[in-house]
């Protein structure tokens, strides 16, 4: 099993380890789930998240090609700016969903989930125009500070000044790579740095008060209550963004020669059969991934859930499922399958607990 | 006379007879987290020895509890559901189901405390 820069520090912590995207990684510290999941939506979190991709395209042709590799559009996207999207299937469906930010005209940094970076590469490869090159920044890790003091921490543990940094915007400080945004809800940061002094400014982060670890459970937990998908799990290769309900990520919609475009366009003209929903549960339990929704009188299979978990801010449980267009409406009354128990919900609205990411301020010109 | 044995399967049992008090141990209670959700039960249900006969929830997965006994649950401690907290090793709050056992010779086999802390003690 692979190993991040920062393994033998979680050991130390007496982190519970498990494999995740072929790495043996912290899935949560001696305070538990439901401590670390309030400390990150109360104070900040450090996540070591040194397992995802990290890569830079760079040079003529580059544009054109994350616009053929994704729905979205990069030509008129600003230097410093990231975006969230998703890399397409010849079918419609999704390889994986990453963030790429504009570095320079033809030069963007990419991060792609640990799970899917060999293939993303592959598949990157095969269609990277003559002029541009993909590198793999094999030798970085990225650690994820995410609350609401996260900007405060890094003045303090860092003495790094991010006031002027609104949200989904990069700065270059020295060899760190500075992004503000996360998978929490909260406002924050993802530092890439060089894996060799991971470990001191983990350890510098960590020393602050206000700051704890937390493992992949609560990581999943908060990106649950923010209704982010999990790749491999709420879209795969199978869903289009249109049916996870993605298409904002389309922007304007100008770009209409992507991969896989032909199912996305008739899809937005003419509907899909099932569409990703948030569900809440109001009944007793606790619905997982793969349990089965049937409609109000429990007699009609209508989707399945892709993610389920408890709500650690909500005080009940949540997920996230693929419902047949008709029963897919807000509120809409459904049950669903647990241990041959049905337990009630409802088509719920997403987030299911509000974002607290940084207001944009208006940027000097 | 009661007496007190434990399962490699992290479950104790307080023995009275041909009744057993089913809980789960510190080991088992540690182990799980973060609790949120208790499936109990119906008084009534036969369980052979190895079954699962409730689950519990925590934030991030559900595990099952299993009966090192074969019997009938002949009670079950519905207080649990809304104080989870008494989920532990406490033999006087803290048992999930209370079963009449079919074999009290089934028991033999189980744990002493001392026992029970040493093949913990490996565990870690």
């Amino acid at each position: 099993m692979k190993q991040t820069p920062l393994h033998a520090s979680h050991i130390v912590q007496k982190a519970k380890m498990a494999e995740f995207a072929g790495y043996d990684m912290p899935i949560q510290y001696p305070d538990g789930v439901m401590t670390e999941h309030n400390w990150t939506r109360e104070n900040a979190g450090i996540f070591d998240v040194s397992h995802m991709g990290q890569l830079i395209i760079e040079g003529a042709g580059s544009t054109g090609f994350l616009e053929k590799l994704t729905p979205s559009t990069f030509s008129t996207l600003k230097e410093n700016v990231a975006k969230y999207t998703v890399l397409m299937n010849e079918d419609g469906g999704m390889i994986d969903d990453l963030i790429i930010t504009r570095l320079e005209d033809d030069k963007y940094f990419v991060v792609v989930n640990g799970a899917c970076k060999d293939k993303d590469i592959e598949w990157m490869k095969q269609h990277l125009p003559n002029g541009a090159t993909l590198k793999h920044l094999e030798n970085h890790a990225l650690i994820a500070l995410q609350g609401p003091k996260a900007e405060q921490v890094m003045r303090e543990a860092l003495s790094i000044e991010t006031t002027e940094l609104n949200y989904m915007r990069f700065m270059a400080h020295k060899d760190f790579f500075i992004s503000r945004l996360g998978y929490t809800g909260e406002d924050g940061f993802e530092i890439s740095l060089p894996a060799e002094r991971s470990d001191a400014v983990w350890h510098k982060l960590l020393a602050h008060k206000d700051v704890k670890t937390i493992g992949l459970a609560a990581r999943d937990s908060l990106r649950l209550e923010m209704g982010y998908p999990l790749y491999g799990h709420d879209i795969d290769a199978t869903t289009s963004p249109v049916e996870a309900d993605s298409t904002w990520i389309m922007g304007k919609r100008n770009n209409k020669t992507f991969i896989g475009a032909k199912r996305v366009l008739d899809e937005l003209k003419n509907g899909t059969s099932r569409k990703r929903v948030g569900i809440k549960i109001t009944g007793k339990g606790v619905a997982r991934e793969g349990a089965e929704v049937f409609d109000a009188a429990g007699k009609k299979k209508i989707g399945v859930l892709t993610s389920g978990g408890f709500s650690p801010t909500l005080q009940t449980a949540i997920g996230q499922a693929y419902i047949d267009i008709e029963h897919a409406n807000i509120n809409t009354k459904i049950n669903i399958r647990v241990r041959n128990r049905d337990i009630e919900a409802i088509i719920a609205d997403m987030p299911f607990v509000q974002a607290k990411t940084k207001k944009t301020t208006k940027e000097a010109a | 006379m009661s007496e007190v044995k434990y399962s490699k399967d992290h479950e104790w049992l307080k023995i009275e007879g041909d009744t057993a008090w089913v809980g789960i141990t510190t080991y088992a209670r540690h182990a799980l987290g973060d609790l949120v959700f208790l499936e109990l039960p119906e008084v009534g249900r036969k369980v052979a020895k190895g079954d699962d006969f409730a689950v519990v929830e925590s934030v991030k997965a559900a595990s099952e509890i299993y009966t090192p006994v074969t019997g009938e649950i002949v009670e079950v401690n519905d207080n649990l559901q809304d104080n989870l907290d008494d989920l532990k090793e406490d033999i006087d709050t803290g048992w999930i189901v209370k079963v009449k056992m079919d074999d009290t010779g089934e028991t033999a086999n189980l744990m002493d405390k001392s026992a029970y802390d040493s093949f913990v003690e490996d565990l870690d």
